[in-house]
């Protein structure tokens, strides 16, 4: 792993340890692999990396990625059972060990389908092939005679068949072929890949004994809850331990510090007990002084004067092509437009947690976390035990919608283990949950653009002011601060000769990390919104006016990842738009009351296009439908693809029907449900999820449908009521 | 303080304060993992049990108040999974990151055990204080109907 100069998604972290060290840790996100990085790492044997056969053939496939409800869990594992030929009922599924000489842990960008589909197929195809290789060596055969079907070795013509259990222990012996040449099963054959399949452990999340985080157990087991300074970059001056060791059950009270950068923790008072609650009841008799720090006076109202102040002036210029003002300033049809953006929680409904056990001669972790290698390095860290003697356990997770990447909930956790000696379980309540989340950043933009007489994109301007995520990691970020704020903002489908974007960084001491869909939360509904602000300009159907915009079948390269991204095929766009269109049946006439509204968007690789239904009475939005078309290449699971659109569907409106994160006096003013309200039953809409069944290389869906659904909802208000909106979430008095 | 209540059919007895609530109680105490913590508020759900039968938000209620009472967790729904309710969920693949999913379950059994053939506004009423952060809400609502159909005799498990 080495060092780099510039931040960007496969970025650098620094994790910091209580001593201050800097501990340098790359981590990793592959939005798709190539075949110089499987190379890089040694192929490891994949029956015992990826598969393990016991000789009375029960199989095990191995996860080497978190399952937070994506439904990975089945997906990738679906993958090495394909090339194996398993039948899947059978199949066993097992989380790999914390390994990252081995394994690529790190889950999030909607990258694991796509980052593992090669590596995972040829580690499949190798295991299948040494299997043959042992079955033929046994019948003295030519393995060309040998095929893998039904869990086992078939030879043809004697008819002979031993199953994998009889073959496991010789096939583990056997040279493993070469990853790169490794001949893959035909897509014409597949039995597994693109079947729907029930998710592999739905049972035990149906029963109650999946384990999550917070179920961890260990013997002797402490658990600790942590005051922290409300105030963001604020600490403990002094504080006062004796009522709350008065409190039964309490065991201990220590303080740990603030790592401020790399794992960004808030440092504090931890209070241990012997079960939760008698710690919360203890962390309430604490009596403690903050240094309430340099961000005490930040707040909401602050915060937007900085955006309209920012607004005011030129940015870094990050696109321009042609000349958009020139081309404004002629326009026969200008719309021009601000949209502004809170922050965002992630509210996970597992609130943070980690359960640690430091021993002199080796640690053990229980860690809901989308980053296990980034566990384990924050243990090395603060232990000093060598990486082999510390052992992170991925547990399932309460969500994760990028929260768990962080590594602030692990720090606490190690740094009470370092001290007490003894496993503690460290659990964060809702409102611990929800004032120190790392959330999505608040953003304000200023939106022109133009349309021609023969109905085409004369222009398009938009000017960026935000909280930036890259800003918040290092100096170099804030340098590029403008490299986490865009993504597909930076390279719309619309063509059009003029194309201006501006970035000025908006300084906050709120932390920012990567909430489902990241950047794209915000670019998909600007964009999305703010292309129908112009078809309305136009006077053009927003379905045809994108399609005319889109334009040829074109591949669009990704201007905000030169090096690494995909292009936009606008092709598969088009596909999409042309299928929601259908599927909704966009033209039928609406009860009156009813708006409709049309979104689509690139992102993570996918395509992805919804229509909303809504109405609107009373200053209220009820969201009656939504149809989407989603394609994100060849499906793995497509009943997993449409459980991931509904759910990235009511996760992007939970950020636009109800409340906002705010701020005052440098703290989220919100603590929980009561005053951060969620979606619920009774909000969600009749939801179709329509999969393109496509031939083309995987890609996610995790996050893909959230960029869409805001826009078509506020694009379905404006056909309704003729009332845009322009701020999130959606106000009373924006609808009147 | 000792107190003694009926857990999934058999007879327990714990010695904490009086004040701690039932959630963590059996969370910690007991060390029945199934029953989640989400707010501490009763404001979501995760914690919902059943005692004496009705839908109760565990995280708010003073182990105390319990003392004679018939506690059900999502532990005594069935041995197996088989509860109808459990083999709905199961069927429709309701359960994504799966966290609320205890919670979700024993409030339809309350609300099957009263309405057994459930409208969807019956529906969202009953169930509108368990949050969902996947959003399965929509598979959730089909669930209950299936459960209901399974529990009426009117259709087998899959």
């Amino acid at each position: 792993m080495t060092t780099s100069p510039s931040l960007d998604r496969r970025a650098f972290l620094k994790t910091g340890t209580a001593a201050g060290a800097g501990l340098l840790v790359g981590f990793h996100l592959p939005a798709f692999a190539s075949s110089a990085e499987d190379q890089e790492k040694k192929s490891p044997n994949p029956l015992n990396a990826w598969v393990h056969i016991t000789p009375d053939n029960h199989v095990s496939l191995i996860l080497g990625k978190s399952e937070m409800g994506q439904g990975i869990m089945t997906a990738l594992p679906m993958i090495l059972a394909e090339e194996l030929s398993l039948d899947w009922s059978k199949v066993k599924i097992e989380q790999a060990p914390t390994n990252p000489a081995i394994y690529d842990h790190g889950t999030g960008g909607s990258g694991s389908i796509a980052g593992s589909w090669l590596p995972l197929r040829r580690a499949g195809a190798a295991a299948r092939e040494m299997l043959i290789s042992a079955a033929a060596q046994r019948w003295n055969v030519n393995r060309d005679t040998c095929v893998a079907k039904d869990g086992g070795v078939l030879h043809g013509a004697r008819k002979n068949f031993l199953t994998y259990g009889e073959l496991a222990e010789d096939a583990a012996k056997q040279p493993i072929p070469d990853f790169k040449t490794v001949p893959l099963k035909n897509s014409d054959d597949f039995t597994i890949v693109g079947h729907d399949k029930r998710r592999y452990e739905g049972a035990t999340k149906a029963t109650g004994k999946a384990v999550f985080g917070i179920d961890a157990r260990m013997p002797g087991m402490q658990y600790a809850v942590i005051a922290r300074c409300p105030v963001f970059g604020g600490k403990v001056k002094s504080f006062d331990a004796a009522k709350a060791k008065a409190v039964p059950g309490v065991k201990d009270v220590i303080a740990i510090d603030p790592v401020p950068e790399g794992a960004f923790t808030a440092g504090g008072v931890a209070v241990l007990a012997d079960n939760s609650w008698a710690a919360m009841q203890g962390r309430k008799a604490l009596e403690i002084t903050w240094e309430e720090g340099p961000h005490a006076a930040e707040s909401t109202e602050w915060l937007h004067n900085q955006f309209v102040e920012n607004a005011g002036k030129t940015g870094k210029i990050v696109r321009n092509d042609g000349d958009a003002d020139a081309a404004l300033a002629g326009a026969a049809k200008k719309v021009e437009a601000i949209y502004e953006f809170p922050f965002a929680a992630h509210a996970t409904m597992e609130p943070m947690n980690c359960t640690v056990h430091i021993r002199p001669d080796g640690a053990e972790a229980w860690v809901p976390t989308q980053a296990p290698q980034w566990a384990q390095d924050i243990i090395v860290g603060i232990s000093g035990l060598p990486r082999d003697k510390v052992i992170v356990n991925t547990t399932l997770m309460g969500g994760g919608f990028g929260r768990r990447y962080m590594g602030d909930f692990v720090m606490e956790a190690a740094q009470i283990a370092k001290v007490t000696g003894k496993p503690v379980q460290v659990l964060w309540t809702r409102e611990d949950d929800m004032q120190h989340d790392f959330y999505r950043p608040s953003s304000y933009h200023k939106m022109a653009g133009a349309v021609d007489a023969q109905g085409n994109l004369a222009a398009w301007k938009h000017f960026q002011t935000s909280t930036s995520i890259d800003a918040m990691w290092s100096k170099d970020g804030e340098a590029h601060a403008e490299n986490s704020e865009f993504a597909t903002a930076l390279f719309i489908p619309y063509a059009t000769p003029n194309y201006r974007v501006e970035y000025t960084l908006a300084k906050s001491g709120v932390p920012r990390a990567w909430w489902r869909s990241v950047e794209h939360s915000t670019s998909g509904f600007i964009v999305e919104c703010f292309v129908d602000e112009l078809a309305a300009a136009a006077g053009a159907d927003p379905y045809d006016f994108r399609l005319k915009l889109i334009g040829d079948d074109r591949k669009i390269p990704d201007f905000s990842n030169p090096k690494e991204g995909k292009p936009l095929d606008t092709a598969r766009l088009k596909g999409v738009l042309k299928l929601a269109k259908e599927k909704s049946d966009w033209g039928r006439p609406l009860p009156k009351g009813v708006g409709r509204g049309i979104a689509a968007y690139y992102s993570f690789e996918s395509y992805t296009a919804a229509v909303a239904e809504v109405s609107v009475k009373n200053g209220a939005v009820k969201v009656l439908k939504l149809c989407y078309a989603v394609d994100c290449g060849r499906p793995i699971n497509p009943d997993g693809i449409r459980a991931q659109v509904e759910s990235a569907a009511i996760y992007g409106l939970s950020a636009s029907l109800h409340d906002a994160i705010t701020i005052k006096d440098g703290r989220v003013e919100q603590s929980n449900f009561n005053n951060y309200q969620m979606p619920r039953i009774a909000d969600t809409p009749k939801t179709e999820v329509h999969v393109v069944m496509s031939k083309e290389e995987p890609t996610g869906i995790g996050e893909p449908g959230l960029p869409v659904v805001t826009a078509s909802v506020c694009n379905a208000i404006y056909s309704l009521t003729k009332k845009r909106i322009r701020r999130l979430p959606i106000r009373k008095e924006d609808l009147a | 303080m000792a107190v003694t209540f009926m857990l999934n059919g058999k007879s327990q007895t714990v010695e904490v304060d009086p004040q701690m609530p039932l959630l963590w109680v059996l969370r910690d105490t007991l060390n029945l993992t199934g029953t989640k913590f989400g707010c501490g508020m009763a404001l979501c759900g995760a914690c919902t049990v059943h005692i004496n039968g009705e839908a109760a938000r565990s995280c708010i209620t003073p182990i105390s108040a319990v003392a004679g009472k018939k506690i059900t967790t999502i532990e005594g729904l069935s041995a197996d999974g088989s509860h109808p309710v459990q083999q709905a969920w199961m069927e429709e693949d309701v359960p994504q990151c799966g966290y609320c999913q205890s919670g979700q379950i024993m409030s339809a059994v309350a609300l099957l055990s009263k309405k057994p053939k459930p409208t969807d506004a019956d529906i969202d009423d009953f169930m509108n204080g368990n949050i969902c952060r996947c959003g399965t809400y929509q598979r959730i609502r089909k669930a209950i109907h299936r459960a209901a159909d399974l529990q009426t005799g009117k259709a087998k498990s899959a």
